[in-house]
């Protein structure tokens, strides 16, 4: 436990980790673990249309940096605040392989969303699927255009040759950010 | 071609340019010669009466009783005015023409600096022949030149970025502008005590009104310069945006200091509505172009009937929300932008696809006029205007507005980067400060001043006409060699990508939703929040039909898949489509690049593509049968050549043709689609392509054998030999599979292209389409 809270201070500072903690009881009303349900019930959270993956995220081993596979039912403080610090903004002073790590970090949480059945590989069902999700919360138009988004999606991925390019370009590090300041939770609780 | 015929060549081009310029230059001038563009002159007027005087009979003169029936008269003071106006902008045109007949020139100097001197030029020219100049017109400018630039710039406005950096652009655009103004207005007052003798009569309100003016960054001139330089997105968005928004601080500052300079005191309850009203004329001018975005995209959505005049109310709501500002001295520049950045997605998504172009090139081409003839005028006002030159006072401005801008960006930059996530650079910093440029809106202002109660008016003009040259001239040539020095980041190559958006929408939910975890109302959450409400309220009401329902992602796929088709019907044959939707790879396509590509794909990534088709075609397979109706038997090809593609595509286009209702002339009697597509009340479907594409994609993924296994070897094999085979034969299985959807695709839009040359029914619609889609779903 202390390793990982050390691993925890460097990334993310003191004040944020109080703040999450707040957050974490409220969200757990107060219990030491949190489940699926709990976060499904934060209600903006229901609009979104990748609400069932983001919530998988947090149950999902291998964002948690202990090399583990498969999901949990339940975390604790320690996996939710791991899970929320992928998205610290990460620092100026950075070198370039510190600032290369901190993108394949984000990436790989990125692919491991997308990844949903935990083989390491995203398919084109996996894709497909991400593409419905997406245009889920636009009601009419179904599955016909979903899939023909995704198979192209996907072939173009596959004639660009190089996938990885276009996560690249998407300048990840820079888009991937939240800032945890300013968050006074106890305002805002729903 | 040798180098004598380069040099002959050469020499043609620039005494055809030369003479061109000539040309217009003395045809210009000649007829100018009693030009009174604008200002009003008496002898205009009697001029105008005796013009008219012949042609009314209630003139008490004796009609002549003998006289030869005139055959041939001269009467060219009737058309005067509309005259000398046309040839001014024909002046502009041919310049702007001829100045990229001479290759060194333009790719040192800036446009605007090349059309200055054009201008003083003129100026000189016309003085020596004696005669008076026309002036740039205030009210000329305001009404008439400078809106079709910001409006140009407003609906064309890249909101993303904008929106993203709105927090800084406003800090630059109302601080830095207040602390310009401030500085140079008070550090000026005090040189101008210390130079005793001239300038004494200066005082403090006189020296912060010129601060005012002489430190607003000019769009038109921001926009000269920076269009040619291709930086990156954020500092052109800083820059740009920070020029646009300035107006509000300036439009106030200007008046507050006029106000106040003709009242002569100030006090501080004065000062206090001075920024009511600063914060009255910035939020009136947005609402008021709010309104009347959202009236032009009301009107937008009824224009179904008459395509022809959809471009007019962009342009005609868009003119009435900048008067209507001007009316209550509201920013008439926010208004505009504020309209064309509401009008947009609505009247987009309503109009039809020739409308949308119509506004597009009109717009640049209007605004791209404008620009010209305000930097010629620009240059003949400083030849004409009187000057009163005083060294001090112009170098300490000059100085003062450089030190002033660094001093402001860096200090506001070092705030601001603190609550950015993207930090600004040093790199970033200075060209946001060297970008700084005055132009015309500063003259005009000076211009404005009125002179009983500015005694030094004419110093100011000097001083803000040599302020305004030098960021033009200095800085805007020496921006381009300095962003190369610097390296700053360019502008990267666009490249539309299906993917790049899904992603980029995907990484915006998730963060949204991952604020919405942490409980924390951050940028992500109101936006999503705008958006969703935008999607259940707004989006009703303002956009016709089905098309309201259209989830972005969507319309996107739609452009994209347009332009692509736009591209294969233009090219000629589905031989050339490249791989995927990019465009981009599809132009490479046709320049052979994309073959090297192809080649390089190692074995494990071929594997990979051979898993997912694998994988794509098994699945597909079993889900061809139930659509039997709409499967077009295709005879299973083992060979991709031009021919069968192009068998292929004919058939397909006549089963379709036997599917839909149509008649049996349908498809080439325009006058009778016309007639059907008068009546079009037909809801646009929102994915057009889905009912008849679907069965195409699953008929051609299954009518790939298995054997296309062995086809993805034979073909790579054959990419060396088969250059000319056309379509198939440019190389990889992934290429030819995705040839296939890409050519129904293409078909549809091809289409769609066609039912819109003939009869323009509207943005993306074919009315066959919806009963297609009816048998579809029954």
């Amino acid at each position: 436990m202390s390793s990982l809270i050390l691993f925890l201070l460097i990334s993310v500072s003191l004040e944020q980790i109080v703040i999450l903690h707040n957050r974490f009881n409220q969200l757990s009303h107060n219990s030491d673990v949190l489940r699926r349900e709990d976060l499904r019930k934060i209600p903006d959270l229901a609009c979104n249309p990748i609400q069932s993956q983001i919530v998988e995220a947090f149950f999902d081993e291998r964002n948690f940096k202990k090399g583990g596979e498969g999901s949990v039912q339940e975390i604790g403080f320690e996996e939710f605040l791991t899970v929320m610090s992928y998205f610290r903004p990460p620092e100026t002073h950075l070198t370039a392989e510190q600032k290369e790590e901190i993108r394949r970090t984000k990436m790989r949480f990125l692919f491991n969303m997308h990844d949903t059945d935990n083989d390491g590989t995203i398919t084109l069902e996996e894709y497909r699927h991400v593409v419905e999700e997406l245009l889920s919360r636009s009601g009419s138009l179904g599955k016909e255009t979903a899939k023909s988004i995704a198979d192209a999606a996907m072939l173009e991925v596959a004639s660009i040759s190089m996938g990885r390019m276009i996560l690249k370009e998407l300048e990840i590090e820079t888009r991937m950010n939240i800032h945890f300041l300013n968050m006074d939770t106890t305002f805002f609780c729903k | 071609m040798t180098a004598r015929t380069r040099f002959c060549g050469g020499l043609l081009r620039i005494s055809r340019a030369l003479r061109t310029v000539a040309l217009s230059l003395v045809t210009g001038c000649v007829f100018s010669v009693h030009a009174s563009f604008g200002a009003v002159h008496g002898d205009n007027d009697t001029s105008h009466s005796s013009g008219h005087g012949t042609h009314t009979k209630t003139h008490n003169t004796t009609y002549p009783a003998t006289r030869a029936f005139p055959v041939l008269t001269v009467n060219y003071d009737h058309v005067r005015k509309p005259f000398e106006i046309s040839l001014w902008i024909l002046l502009a045109s041919l310049m702007k023409l001829g100045f990229h007949y001479i290759p060194r020139v333009s790719s040192v100097v800036p446009e605007s600096c090349v059309l200055i001197v054009v201008g003083l030029l003129v100026g000189g020219l016309i003085r020596l022949l004696g005669e008076t100049l026309p002036v740039l017109d205030t009210q000329l400018f305001f009404l008439c030149l400078l809106p079709p630039i910001i409006l140009d710039a407003g609906y064309f406005l890249p909101t993303r970025p904008f929106t993203e950096n709105l927090g800084t652009i406003l800090v630059f655009a109302v601080v830095g502008t207040v602390w310009n103004s401030f500085f140079i207005g008070v550090v000026l007052y005090g040189v101008c005590q210390i130079e005793r003798e001239q300038l004494a009569a200066v005082d403090l309100l006189a020296c912060l009104l010129f601060g005012s003016i002489a430190s607003a960054v000019d769009p038109v001139a921001v926009l000269a310069v920076f269009e040619e330089i291709h930086i990156n997105e954020l500092l052109h968005i800083l820059v740009f945006g920070e020029s646009l928004l300035n107006d509000a601080v300036t439009v106030v500052l200007y008046h507050l200091f006029e106000e106040f300079a003709s009242e002569g005191q100030v006090t501080v309850v004065d000062a206090c509505l001075g920024m009511v009203c600063f914060f009255v004329v910035a939020f009136g001018g947005i609402l008021v172009g709010t309104v009347f975005g959202l009236v032009a995209a009301v009107t937008s959505r009824f224009t179904a009937h008459s395509r022809v005049i959809e471009p007019l109310f962009v342009f005609l709501y868009s003119y009435m929300a900048y008067l209507s500002a001007e009316v209550f001295h509201l920013s008439g520049i926010m208004a505009l932008i504020a309209c064309g950045v509401v009008m947009r997605p609505y009247v987009e998504a309503n109009i039809s696809h020739k409308s949308y172009t119509t506004v597009k090139n009109v717009l640049k081409m209007w605004s791209s006029v404008s620009e010209t003839l305000i930097f010629i005028f620009l240059g003949v006002s400083t030849v004409a205007g009187p000057h009163s030159w005083n060294w001090a006072f112009v170098i300490i401005t000059i100085f003062l507005c450089l030190i002033s801008r660094v001093m402001g960006v860096v200090g506001l930059t070092f705030i601001i980067n603190k609550f950015r996530m993207v930090k600004l650079t040093g790199k970033d910093q200075f060209i946001v400060a060297y970008g700084g440029l005055r132009g015309a809106i500063a003259f005009s202002l000076a211009f404005l001043l009125p002179s009983d109660h500015f005694p030094m008016k004419n110093m100011f003009l000097t001083a803000i006409i040599t302020l305004i040259f030098f960021t033009v001239f200095v800085q805007g040539m020496t921006i381009r060699p300095l962003v190369d020095l610097l390296a700053v980041k360019k502008k990267k190559q666009t490249k539309f990508t299906i993917n790049e958006e899904i992603h980029s929408q995907f990484i915006n939910h998730m963060l949204s939703g991952i604020e919405n975890v942490c409980g924390h109302y951050g940028h992500h959450h109101w936006r999503d929040k705008l958006s969703r409400f935008n999607k259940y309220y707004v989006k009703k009401w303002l956009i016709a039909g089905e098309r309201s329902q259209e989830p972005q992602l969507i319309s996107f796929y739609n452009k994209l898949e347009l332009k692509q088709a736009l591209l294969v019907a233009e090219s000629g044959s589905a031989a050339n489509i490249g791989p995927g939707l990019s465009s981009a790879a599809l132009l490479s396509a046709q320049s052979q690049k994309q073959r090297t590509v192809m080649k390089n794909i190692s074995k494990e990534r071929e594997e990979e593509i051979r898993k997912i088709l694998r994988a794509n075609l098994q699945k597909t397979r079993q889900r061809l049968h139930s659509y039997n109706r709409h499967t077009l038997v295709l005879e299973e090809e083992d060979e991709w050549s031009t021919v069968q593609l192009r068998r292929q595509r004919v058939e397909l286009e006549k089963r379709m043709t036997h599917y839909l209702t149509v008649s049996a002339s349908g498809w080439d009697s325009p006058p009778v689609r016309r007639a059907r597509f008068q009546s079009d009340s037909q809801e646009y479907m929102a994915k057009p392509s889905a009912p008849v594409s679907i069965p195409a994609i699953n008929m051609e993924l299954v009518s790939a054998p298995p054997g296309s296994l062995a086809l993805l070897e034979e073909v790579t094999d054959q990419a060396q030999q088969s250059q000319d085979e056309g379509c198939g034969m440019h190389a990889n299985s992934h290429e030819e599979k995705s040839m296939k959807p890409n050519v129904t695709f293409a078909l549809e839009l091809e289409k769609q292209k066609l039912s819109r040359c003939l009869s323009d029914p509207g943005p993306n619609k074919i009315e066959v389409e919806a009963e297609e889609k009816e048998h579809f779903l029954s």
